[in-house]
């Protein structure tokens, strides 16, 4: 005959510890199951979503009639058992009298409440059972209605959050000086304050609860402080006691909670407990993961089998929406211990990783949890860190790297994360396009436009698609340079030079070209790799290069162009300014000081181009080229000639620069600065060449930027003279034309090289001379202002229409 | 149709265009190839970008203000971008362009 057991409290321990029963041996036992609460065995966790609305309690009900019908367990659910008699083996219910073989204790834990005058009033509830949750659903229900959270936890803020969702104005009251303090450092609490503010939430810190104030039901929360909070409901949520009354008055020995060994059995003969109920080596349990091992263990025990219970790591996730959690471990400081932050405010991105004797003892992430569950694998396995220690903050994917991993990042943005702002795609956007069959990038920007513009979300594009293929997506090492040919960029620049194809038509044709004269992308590329490898050879084509390059001008937004004459080293003249004011009133152009040190002339029509420039080359001007892939401005300051700081002419520099260097065509555009001291006033240090002029000479540094990315120069060398200056920026400016991929400026160039071979190459004497004689070769073809070729009838009648059919019409 | 010679195919540089002014507004005459000629809108319909502007591969032009490529045979707008130029009956004879002057005036676009 089946031995009798007696299970008290229907929780997610015990329903558990039925299931792996019943599935073991289902006729081992006759099983009664009390319950204080008036039903079975249903989901606590999914209080949560309950309370907010997301959920009905039918789909939270783990266990129905139905299972406990099946399975012969005899509830009695709505009956609190009373006492129990070990010695006679009889659990006494509310209605009477059960014998038992064996028992098991699974009453869990009830709420704290604080004891604070008016905490019997009703309308403060816990947060632990559906009858806590339907109070406080009911309360929400009324118009206007304010909600007192007190306890800034887990199950506190999961309260907020839901009877924010339900419409309440919520304040939660936490006494700690920042939010989860047991599972959060302050600057993770801090991040998830300013979360739940956005969302609503007011959030008190340090906040003593005094007093429940209210006639006959809750009216207020009164505060140490004196500050008065209305509210219609309070929900404490403060904390959990282990619920052992029972067991203690029945003589079961328990410390903080019910003593049980590693096979949950108590000291009690044939009388087990599990759950939150008990106590193991000094610790109590707060979360369903180690129950779930509990039970697991309790059945196996109950059926005389042989298994073992062990403590272990665990970790937090809140379940809110939006606030991205996650904390395992132990993260308290210590002697020993060494902290990993990193930090990106911007984003609300916060991690911490605790190590200590080369081991991952604690992680506490916000915002970006994607990794979380790879450090806590780390935790659990004791893994030695010590190899991947530097890259360990960036996640999994990025062991045996150098830099930080975006990709979990990535993984962590929300579909509605806008990662292409030009065209304002999503990563939905793009998941969807991948999901459609887009499996690479080229897909990606045909199907969805993302980085089809500016190009700055590639990389954040690739990682989408990574992320989402997983292994069946392999980061590009090499793009090709468009659809038009499988080669990259540096595969064409070597074929070029490697082949001797000095023809737009040869490359087509020698290196495969899938189209039959390329496209937008790969036109304006080969183009400028073909003059700037063979100028004496290769006839640079106009329509090969972008409306700005083709025009000589840069078209605004309204179809009008901008004209901007050089003004060598910032300097100009009143003659020059004379001719730029009757220039700007004949063409009705609007006049701007650009950020360059010299004067736009905007809203010029594309017809009246060539008369412009024809006035300005009148007196003396020459197109400032501030519309190409070439020499912009060189910016200097006054330096000696009138600065009392001044140690060198900086201003003279940077007009024999500009002079030697305009016209020439880059892969992207340069721009230099001289500055006549360490003052640096021709903010020369994030320029394309920066240099700063100094006692003994003249300070070169090189890959500088200012634009989409900030980027402080690096020094190139140190040299004494002037000359010195001239020849070492040339023949960078050079070897940057030789080598670099188009569209890219120096400091990516650079980055790709490396500042040590660039060095190299420049610091012999030999090498760097030929680079400044091909330099000179190239210029005495490109070296001619484009605005006086234009200039000329024959050239100025290609800006006028073709035709003009409306003076037929009015014919 | 009333084809009017709006000038020689030597005049509108070789991947490039020209423009012609007409009552139905600027009509850009593209030159593709040696011999071939299109003529379509010179108005790109995203924001307005004049597209006789911009980069001529193959029988396409990519507008000059933000990479959208049109095809200069239907008109149409490729990849992902949704959009359509008027396109115009054009041809060459001897080396002259002719247009279809019915095509680009008032009575045929009302
Ligand atoms: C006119 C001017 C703004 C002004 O009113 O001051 C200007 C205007 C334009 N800049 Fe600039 N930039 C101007 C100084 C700058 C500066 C400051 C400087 O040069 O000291 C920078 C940051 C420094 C740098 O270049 O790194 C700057 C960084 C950019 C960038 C970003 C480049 C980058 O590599 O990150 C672009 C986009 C590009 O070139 O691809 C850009 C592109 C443009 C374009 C050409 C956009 C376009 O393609 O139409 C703008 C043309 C406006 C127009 O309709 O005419 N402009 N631009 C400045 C002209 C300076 C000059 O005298 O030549
Ligand atoms: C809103 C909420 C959200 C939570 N979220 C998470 C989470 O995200 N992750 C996580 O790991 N944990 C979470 N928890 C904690 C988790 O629910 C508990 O750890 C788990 O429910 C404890 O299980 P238990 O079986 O020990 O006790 P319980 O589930 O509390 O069950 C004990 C049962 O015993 C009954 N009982 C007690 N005394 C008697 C008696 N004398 N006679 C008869 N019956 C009695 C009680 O009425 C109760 O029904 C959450 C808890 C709540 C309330
Ligand atoms: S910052 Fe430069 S590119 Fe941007 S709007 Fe101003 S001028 Fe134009
Ligand atoms: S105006 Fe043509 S692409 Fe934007």
């Amino acid at each position: 005959m089946a031995k009798k057991l007696i299970v008290i409290g229907a929780g997610m321990a015990s329903g558990r510890l039925l299931e792996h029963l019943l599935e073991a041996d289902p006729g081992a036992y006759d099983i009664t199951l009390f319950n204080a609460e008036p039903r079975g065995n249903y989901n606590r966790i999914m209080l949560s979503p309950v309370l907010s609305g997301e959920k009905s309690f039918a789909e939270i009900v783990t266990h129905d009639d139905d299972w406990y019908g099946t399975n012969r367990v005899t509830c009695r659910f709505g009956e609190r058992v009373m006492s129990v008699d070990t010695a006679r083996k009889v659990v006494v219910g509310e209605k009477g009298e059960v014998a038992y073989d064996k028992l098991v204790f699974g009453t869990g834990s009830s709420a704290f409440i604080i004891p604070c005058p008016g905490h019997d009033l009703p309308g403060v509830v816990a947060f632990r059972d559906l009858e806590d949750t339907t109070a406080m659903t009911e309360a929400a229900a009324r118009p206007g209605a304010k909600a007192v959270v007190i306890g800034g936890g887990l199950l506190g803020l999961e309260a907020a959050a839901a009877l924010r969702l339900r419409g309440m104005e919520v304040t939660v009251l936490h006494i700690a000086s920042h939010l989860m303090e047991r599972q959060l450092d302050p600057a993770a609490g801090y991040l998830l304050k300013k979360d739940l503010e956005k969302r609503g939430i007011t959030v008190m810190l340090e906040a003593s609860t005094q007093e429940i104030k209210g006639d006959g039901r809750v009216e207020s929360v009164l505060l140490a402080d004196g500050t008065e909070l209305p509210c219609d409901i309070v929900c404490m949520a403060v904390g959990i006691r282990p619920a052992v009354k029972l067991a203690q008055d029945s003589g079961i020995a328990c410390g903080r909670a019910i003593k049980v060994d590693a096979q949950m059995r108590t000291e009690t003969p044939d009388v087990f407990a599990v759950g939150e109920c008990v106590e193991f080596e000094g610790a109590l349990f707060g979360l369903v993961a180690p129950l779930y091992d509990q039970a697991k263990v309790l059945a196996k025990t109950l059926l005389g089998q042989e298994e073992t219970f062990a403590m272990r790591e665990l970790s937090t996730k809140l379940k809110v929406t939006g606030c991205d959690l996650f904390s395992a471990g132990d993260f308290a400081d210590g002697p020993g211990r060494e902290d990993i932050v990193y930090r990106d405010p911007a984003r609300g991105i916060y991690k911490r990783l605790v190590i200590e004797a080369d081991r991952l003892i604690g992680a506490v992430m916000y915002g970006d949890t994607a990794d979380g569950n790879w450090f806590f694998g780390l935790i659990k396995d004791g893994t030695d860190i010590s190899e991947m220690r530097e890259t360990l903050i960036f996640g999994p994917s990025y062991q045996g790297g150098a830099s930080a991993d975006p990709l979990s990042a990535v993984a962590a943005l929300p579909p509605e994360a806008e990662i292409c702002g030009c065209n304002g795609v999503c990563k939905g956007d793009i998941v969807a396009a991948i999901a459609g069959g887009a499996t690479d990038l080229g897909a990606i920007k045909a199907t969805t436009k993302a980085s089809a513009s500016c190009g700055t979300c590639t990389g954040l594009v690739e990682q989408v698609l990574s992320v989402t293929l997983g292994d069946d997506f392999v980061l590009p090492t090499a793009q090709p340079v468009c659809g038009c040919t499988e080669l990259t960029h540096e595969d064409v620049r070597r074929l070029i030079k490697a082949q001797a194809l000095k023809s737009q038509e040869a490359v087509w044709q020698e290196l495969g070209w899938k189209t039959r004269n390329g496209c937008h992308v790969c036109r304006p590329a080969v183009n400028f790799y073909l003059l700037a490898d063979w100028p004496l050879d290769y006839t640079d084509d106009p329509q090969s290069r972008f409306v700005n390059e083709r025009n000589h001008a840069n078209i605004q937004k309204d179809g009008t162009y901008s004209v901007m004459p050089r003004m060598w080293g910032g300097m100009t003249t009143p003659q020059e300014l004379i001719a730029i004011a009757q220039a700007a009133e004949k063409y009705g152009a609007t006049v701007k000081v650009t950020g360059g040190q010299r004067i736009d002339l905007l809203g010029v029509r594309k017809e009246d181009l060539p008369a412009i420039w024809h006035d300005l080359n009148e007196a003396g001007m020459v197109s400032g080229h501030a519309y190409t892939k070439g020499l912009r401005t060189v910016k200097t300051c006054v330096g000696s000639d009138w600065c009392r700081f001044g140690t060198q002419d900086s201003t003279g520099l940077g007009i024999k620069l500009e002079k030697k260097l305009w016209g020439s065509w880059t892969p992207h555009k340069v721009k230099l600065g001289v500055s006549g001291c360490p003052r640096n006033c021709a903010e020369a240090t994030c320029k394309d060449v920066g240099i700063i002029c100094v006692d003994s000479g003249y300070q070169i540094g090189v890959a500088g930027a200012a634009g989409m990315d900030v980027k402080e120069t690096e020094r190139l060398v140190d040299v004494p003279t002037e000359n010195e200056a001239i020849e070492w920026t040339t023949a960078f400016v050079q070897l940057y034309r030789e080598h670099a991929r188009y569209l890219d400026r120096p400091y990516k160039w650079v980055a790709k090289v490396g500042l040590d071979w660039v060095k190299e190459v420049l610091s012999d004497d030999a090498e760097r001379r030929a680079l400044v004689a091909r330099f000179d070769v190239s210029q005495s073809v490109y070296q001619t202002d484009p605005w006086a070729e234009r200039a000329e009838p024959e050239a100025a009648r290609r800006f006028q229409p073709l035709a003009d059919l409306t003076l037929r019409a009015a014919e | 149709m009333s084809w009017i010679d709006i000038g020689h195919i030597d005049d509108v540089p070789l991947r490039g265009a020209r423009l012609v002014r007409t009552e139905v507004g600027c009509v850009a005459i593209f030159r593709t190839d040696a011999a071939e000629v299109f003529a379509a809108s010179n108005t790109c319909p995203h924001k307005r970008g004049p597209l006789s502007e911009g980069i001529v591969h193959g029988q396409k032009v990519t507008c000059p203000l933000h990479n959208w490529v049109f095809d200069l045979n239907t008109g149409e707008a490729q990849g992902a971008d949704e959009g359509r130029i008027d396109t115009y009956p054009v041809r060459l004879e001897g080396g002259r362009i002719l247009l279809d002057g019915t095509a680009v005036s008032r009575r045929s676009a009302a």
